[in-house]
């Protein structure tokens, strides 16, 4: 045997995947909380109140945890806000913008093809400022990108959720030579040059297909490759946790009542899974927006003219030396957003981990 | 020892084969799925019939996949031949072919972006290293004072910034608006080591700031977690000053996890760096690769891939000596 030293929790924190310490979710996170700890004498009777409260379930302890984390729940807020702008796009940009392929050249100087006005042209009319040349909407094309982004990111992560849980379930689970294969494959898939090969296969795929636009199409693209790609990553999570919930009583004693395969993974082992799974989840989504924003930058993502914010920071390189407001929109966005995604999962892994102060 | 390294070597040759055979596959098939044709690629949409064939006939494009692929290997450890009759075209031993646009070979083509590429990852590599590893610790040992909220908030901040935002901002602030660095091109270290430096000053912290932030995160965890181990209680209790616990116990297992991480960062900016390349204009690898892409060269992505590949794997065989070496834990054999 070798040992080899690389975990997963290293290569994901690098790939700002995920966070830099183990984490372990159990049964047992449910055994303690802050409330019902031992009283000094041991003798004193207990509230009636105490007692009710000392039953809690993981949940509602992860909920008052995170009630009480403030920079997560401000990342929560804002994660909810740019989920329902995205949902309410074309009624935001009905009441507040213009139609995000609409060129205004009323709106830009003729001699240097820059907006008219400071800042970028921002104005009532235009809140966020007019792109420089052709004059669209910032505003309208900044919606409608958070509309692409969020989908994207979303349903890649829940591709890669689903194949982590099914191949890392059955990797731990059956251990031997799926096991072997699993884990083979999960290596293989992260020593490798993924942005290249996202790079290259989303580019060889045509760009309308399916009965779809040029948008969606894309966007299902995106999903599938991205998504394909982080699966190895939650899935080496699920293999380490089922490896050792495997061992322990609570499946020795289902298993001796007479249960199931299928009934141990589906009853017994997968609620205790629950937990990572989500974290994780929520920590791969804003990798996924850069990944997304990244292949759009590079000209692979979303084919122009649709709006995305990697697509507008590769159309600022042209003029932001001279209209810096187009590049630095979009850019913010990015930032707040994946922020957001970070400050909430990193939120809620302290909360559901037990092992977190 | 000497059958654990046989064994890993083998294991890495067997990835890069692998590698190499998905690549390979993915983008040999792909013209046939949608149609296009190889040797239209080589020769442009004004050949006729004859020369198409002779040079579909040269190139081996008409044979099946795994004699190509064959072909391919032999090319890449022993050379090969581009004959069609007395038309013969000789490749020297690590060919990867011919790019379909400029018809170069794709080695000598790939080799001289190596520079600009190396140059990039190296300089950035000491950069965050030193930059990330040290406010990591300092940020540990005064757990919960400003100084460590303060930089904790700033690598959070950082780990959420892209480098094609940060790039493009850096270069409004410091080039377009300060004026404080000049435009321009990379500059070959031969050529002018003050421009070379110059040059590439951006792109350093850029890159750097980007892991500098994980590498800070990383860090702080691990020693904190180190900090907490009854060694350490050990070693303070039995009167051992401050400087010699941090320095001698706390130091070496707490930054041995940063060993691996380095190494394969390192390795996969090696084999290119396609985002911080396109932002800056740099022309290594990833640009090569990028622009191979868009252009449909496969020779060339597949080139590109197993460098990029290559440079992935080597580096995880060498973490994983280094790590037997610095961590008397692990066994190797």
């Amino acid at each position: 045997m070798y040992h080899a030293p690389v975990t997963v929790d290293s290569r994901c924190a690098v790939a700002g995947r995920g966070p830099a310490k183990q984490m372990s979710l159990g049964p047992e996170a449910s055994v303690t909380d802050d409330k019902s700890a031992p009283t000094a004498d041991a003798a004193d009777v207990r509230g009636p109140a105490e007692k009710v409260i000392a039953g809690r379930s993981l949940k509602q302890i992860a909920w008052r945890r995170l009630k009480k984390d403030k920079v997560a729940i401000g990342g929560g807020v804002v994660v909810i806000l740019l989920v329902l702008v995205a949902i309410l796009a074309p009624v935001l940009v009905a009441l507040l913008g213009h139609p995000p392929d609409e060129y205004h050249q009323d709106q830009i100087d003729a001699t240097f093809g820059t907006p008219k006005g400071s800042f970028g042209g921002i104005s009532s009319d235009f809140i966020l400022g007019v792109e420089p040349t052709s004059g669209r909407d910032v505003f309208s094309r900044i919606v409608y990108g958070a509309q692409t982004s969020l989908t994207v990111a979303f349903l890649s992560a829940l591709v890669s959720t689903i194949l982590g849980v099914i191949f890392g379930l059955s990797a731990g689970f059956l251990g031997g030579w799926v096991d072997a294969v699993i884990s083979r494959v999960m290596d293989f898939l992260l020593a490798f040059p993924q942005l290249l090969f996202s790079i290259a296969l989303v580019s060889v795929v045509p760009y309308e297909m399916l009965g779809l636009n040029a948008r969606w199409s894309r966007v299902l693209v995106l999903v599938c490759v991205i998504g394909f790609f982080g699966w190895p990553y939650i899935g080496r999570i699920v293999r380490g946790q089922t490896l050792s919930l495997r061992e322990r009583e609570f499946v020795e004693a289902a298993r001796s009542m007479g249960a199931r395969s299928p009934r141990i993974l589906v009853r017994e082992l997968l609620p205790n899974l629950a937990a990572p799974i989500l974290v994780y989840t929520t920590l791969i989504i804003p990798t996924n927006i850069l990944t997304e924003a990244a292949l759009s930058f590079l000209g692979v993502g979303i084919p122009p003219p649709n709006p995305s914010w990697g697509g507008m920071l590769s159309d600022a390189v042209a003029t932001y030396s001279i209209s810096p407001m187009y590049m630095i929109i979009p850019g913010a966005t990015i930032f707040i957003t994946v922020l957001a995604f970070n400050l909430f999962g990193d939120g809620l892994r302290d909360a559901l981990d037990p092992k977190a102060r | 020892m000497v059958a654990y390294l046989i064994r890993r070597i083998f294991n890495a040759v067997l990835t890069l084969l692998v590698v190499t055979l998905v690549t390979f596959g993915i983008f040999f098939m792909v013209p046939k799925l949608t149609g296009s044709d190889p040797a239209l690629l080589y020769i442009g949409k004004t050949a006729d019939k004859v020369a198409l064939d002779g040079i579909r006939e040269k190139m081996g494009l008409a044979d099946p996949i795994m004699v190509q692929y064959g072909k391919f290997l032999k090319g890449l450890v022993a050379g090969r031949d581009y004959a069609n009759g007395p038309d013969v075209t000789h490749c020297p031993a690590p060919c990867l072919g011919y790019s379909f646009k400029t018809e170069q070979e794709v080695t000598p083509l790939l080799m001289d972006d190596l520079p600009v590429t190396f140059s990039l990852a190296l300089g950035a590599a000491i950069l965050w290293l030193i930059g990330g590893v040290a406010t990591g610790v300092i940020s540990a040992l005064r757990k919960g004072s400003l100084l460590d909220r303060v930089v904790m908030t700033g690598a959070l901040a950082g780990v959420s910034l892209p480098i094609y935002f940060t790039g493009l901002l850096a270069s409004a602030v410091f080039v377009y608006w300060l004026g404080w660095l000049p435009q321009g091109q990379y500059v070959p270290f031969l050529e002018s080591p003050a421009d070379w430096f110059v040059q590439l000053l951006l792109p350093w912290i850029t890159l750097a700031f980007l892991f500098a932030a994980t590498y800070a995160r990383l860090t702080r965890a691990n020693m904190l977690e180190t900090l907490g181990e009854d060694y350490i209680r050990t070693a303070r209790a039995k009167g051992l000053p401050e400087r010699t616990v941090i320095g001698k116990h706390a130091l070496r297992s707490g930054l041995t996890p940063i060993v691996t991480i380095f190494g394969l960062d390192l390795g996969s900016l090696l084999g290119g760096a396609i985002l911080t390349e396109a932002v800056f204009n740099l022309r290594g690898l990833g640009y090569q690769a990028l622009q191979a892409i868009k252009g449909n060269d496969l020779p060339v992505i597949l080139g590109v891939t197993l460098i990029a590949a290559t440079f992935i794997v080597v580096a995880n065989l060498v973490v994983d000596l280094v790590y037997g070496l610095i961590d008397p834990r692990v066994r190797l054999g």
